[in-house]
C-alpha cells in the first residue's frame, strides 16, 4: 500500500494527489500538521524525512521524499503507457528533468510568496515575487512558441508529462502570493488544458475547469 | 508580522474623524492564539491600522503596547500600555477602554468538548467580508462541493435572522442545508441544522448538528483581527464533540474549507463591506447577511465597511 504524508494546502503534496488520481492508484493520506502545528519539524517526522519537508511517499516500506522525485517514481512504476515519463526517450527525459528542476524554482519563489502572504512567513517578499515573475515569463514564452509548433505541453506535443504536473500547482496558487498571471496568456491557456486532463482533481485554491 | 510605527497613540486617534477605527476602539480585538505564542517573545502586529507589539509572560500575563517612532521604547511607559485579556484560548487587545462584557460562548467550558485552534490565516479582504462569507449558506455547493454542499442540492430554506436587543448580537436559527460530508465525523450526507451568532462585529460562531449525536451541536467560530481596512487575520476555532478524529485531521478539514473560500474572498469587490443595503443584490437566503449589515450600521462600525 502507498502512504502519502500530506498537507492539504501544500501545492507539492497536491501534485502527488493529482497524479495518483490521474493514474488511478489507491493510497492512504497521512495528514501532517504543517501549519500551524509545524509537525514536519517534529521528531517523529524528522525520522521519516531529515529535511523536515513534505511530501513523503512510503510504498510498502520504500520511502521517498521530494515531490519531483516521487513523480518520476510513480510514473515509472504505475504508468503502463510510459507517456508521463518516457524512460526510453533520452531527449524527452532530459527536458522533463530540466523542467522538474524549474518547478523547484517556482516553489522557492511563488510558493514562498504565498507562505509570506497567508501564513506569516518572514522573507524578502519583493524578491520572491520578482523572481517568480522572471520564471513565469520564461515559461510563458516557452509555451507560446510551443503552441506555434502545435505542442500543447511543456515537453511534448499531445500527451502531458510529469513536467506539466510539477509546474502546475504553484503557478495556479500564485495570486495568493500577490503574483498576478494576467500578463501570461500562454500560461493561462496551458493551465486550462491541464484542468481538462481526465481524472483531474482540484485542491483548495485551485478550481475544476468550468467553475 | 508587519513592522511599522504609528504617528499617534490611539487616545489621540479616537478624536481623529478620519480614522475609521474610532467607533470600535474600545472593543476587544483578537491578535493571536495562545497556543501559537512563545513565552517572552515580542510579537509585532497591526490592529485597526495601529502597529502594536505584544508578549506573554510565563504566568500568562499579556502585555501589549503601541509601537511609536522611537521603536518599542514606550513599553516601559504605563500610558502606552494597552488593555489585554485571554479568552477562549486567544489573546485579545483593546486600543481603548473596554466597557462591555466579553461575549458568551458557554460551550467552551463543556468538559467533553475538544477546543481546537485550527489556524490563523491572513486574508486580503476586510474583516466584515470574511464574517459575511462565514455566515453564507448559499455558496456551499459551489465553493465546497463534496463536503459542505453538492449540486443540485442548492436550496436554502427560509430561516429566521434577527438582531437581538438583549445581548446585542445577530442570531439566525433553523437554517437547514443538505451536506454530503458535513464534518470529519460524517459518514454520509444529511440535512444539517445550523445556528449562527454574530456577537461581535468581527467574530461569528456557528453551531451545527453533530454527525454522531444529533441532539448536540458542534461549534465552529471565526475570530477575525481587523489589520487594515482591506486585510484581516482569520482565527478559526472549533469546539467539537468528536472522539474519533485527531486534532490534525480536524484542523486539516477546517483548513481545506477555509482555503477554498480564501481566493473568492480575496477577489471580492469592493473589499470593504457596503452597509447600504441597496449597494449589493440580496435574495431571501441572504437574510442573515442583511441583518449583519443592519447591525453593523446600527453600531456605526466603520472599519472595513463602506458606511451608508
Amino acid at each position: 500500500m502507498i502512504k502519502l504524508y500530506d498537507y492539504e494546502l501544500s501545492g507539492n503534496c497536491y501534485k502527488l494527489r493529482l497524479f495518483l488520481n490521474i493514474l488511478n492508484v489507491d493510497y492512504d493520506r497521512i495528514p501532517v500538521d504543517f501549519y500551524p502545528g509545524r509537525e514536519h519539524k517534529s521528531d517523529w517526522f524528522l525520522q521519516i524525512n531529515p529535511l523536515g519537508q513534505l511530501p513523503v511517499l512510503d510504498h510498502d516500506g520504500f520511502v521517498l521524499r521530494d515531490a519531483q522525485a516521487i513523480l518520476t517514481y510513480l510514473a515509472a512504476k504505475f504508468d503502463a503507457s510510459h507517456k508521463w515519463y518516457p524512460t526510453g526517450d533520452a531527449e524527452i527525459l532530459g527536458k522533463i528533468n530540466m523542467w522538474l528542476s524549474f518547478a523547484d524554482s517556482i516553489t522557492a519563489t511563488a510558493s514562498a510568496a504565498r507562505l509570506h502572504d497567508g501564513l506569516f512567513y518572514q522573507l524578502d517578499i519583493e524578491a520572491a515575487r520578482t523572481n517568480a515573475h522572471s520564471l513565469f515569463r520564461v515559461l510563458d514564452e516557452h509555451l507560446w512558441f510551443a503552441e506555434e509548433q502545435r505542442q500543447a505541453w511543456i515537453c511534448t506535443d499531445k500527451h502531458p508529462t510529469i513536467a506539466d504536473i510539477a509546474c502546475f500547482p504553484y503557478i495556479m496558487l500564485s495570486e495568493e502570493g500577490g503574483i498576478s498571471r494576467m500578463a501570461y496568456p500562454a500560461i493561462c491557456r496551458w493551465t486550462d488544458r491541464l484542468r481538462e486532463i481526465p481524472n483531474f482533481i482540484a485542491m483548495s485554491g485551485i478550481f475544476e475547469s468550468g467553475s | 508580522m508587519v513592522e511599522s510605527s504609528a504617528d499617534q497613540l490611539p487616545s489621540q486617534l479616537v478624536n481623529d474623524p478620519a480614522w475609521p477605527g474610532r467607533t470600535v476602539v474600545d472593543d476587544w480585538q483578537v491578535v493571536g492564539s495562545l497556543d501559537q505564542i512563545e513565552v517572552d517573545v515580542n510579537y509585532q502586529t497591526v490592529l485597526l491600522d495601529v502597529p502594536i507589539t505584544f508578549n506573554v509572560t510565563e504566568s500568562r500575563e499579556v502585555r501589549a503596547w503601541v509601537n511609536t517612532r522611537c521603536g518599542s521604547q514606550t513599553s516601559s511607559s504605563a500610558s502606552a500600555r494597552l488593555k489585554t485579556c485571554v479568552q477562549y484560548g486567544y489573546i485579545w487587545v483593546s486600543l481603548g477602554q473596554p466597557t462591555q462584557n466579553f461575549f458568551e460562548m458557554p460551550e467552551y467550558y463543556e468538559p467533553d468538548r475538544r477546543n481546537i485552534h485550527a489556524a490563523t490565516i491572513r486574508v486580503k479582504v476586510s474583516a466584515p467580508r470574511a464574517i459575511e462569507n462565514f455566515l453564507d449558506l448559499a455558496h456551499f455547493p459551489f465553493v465546497h462541493p463534496g463536503t459542505l454542499g453538492e449540486e443540485p442540492f442548492t436550496e436554502v430554506k427560509d430561516y429566521d435572522a434577527v438582531i437581538l436587543e438583549e445581548g446585542d448580537e445577530v442570531l439566525a436559527q433553523k437554517c437547514l442545508f443538505w451536506q454530503p460530508n458535513a464534518m470529519p465525523t460524517a459518514t454520509e450526507g444529511y440535512e444539517v441544522e445550523y445556528v449562527y451568532r454574530v456577537p461581535h462585529p468581527y467574530c461569528a460562531i456557528l453551531y451545527k448538528a453533530n454527525a454522531i449525536d444529533m441532539n448536540r451541536m458542534d461549534v465552529v467560530a471565526i475570530f477575525v483581527q481587523p489589520v487594515s481596512e482591506e486585510e484581516c487575520n482569520a482565527n478559526m476555532f472549533l469546539a467539537m464533540i468528536d472522539d474519533q478524529n485527531s486534532d490534525t485531521a480536524i484542523r486539516s478539514f477546517q483548513l481545506m474549507i477555509f482555503a477554498q473560500d480564501k481566493p473568492i474572498l480575496e477577489n471580492q469587490i469592493p473589499k470593504r463591506l457596503p452597509l447600504n443595503l441597496r449597494a449589493e443584490m440580496s435574495a431571501r437566503c441572504d437574510a442573515l447577511s442583511t441583518a449583519y449589515r443592519r447591525w453593523l450600521h446600527k453600531r456605526d462600525v466603520r472599519f472595513g465597511t463602506i458606511p451608508q
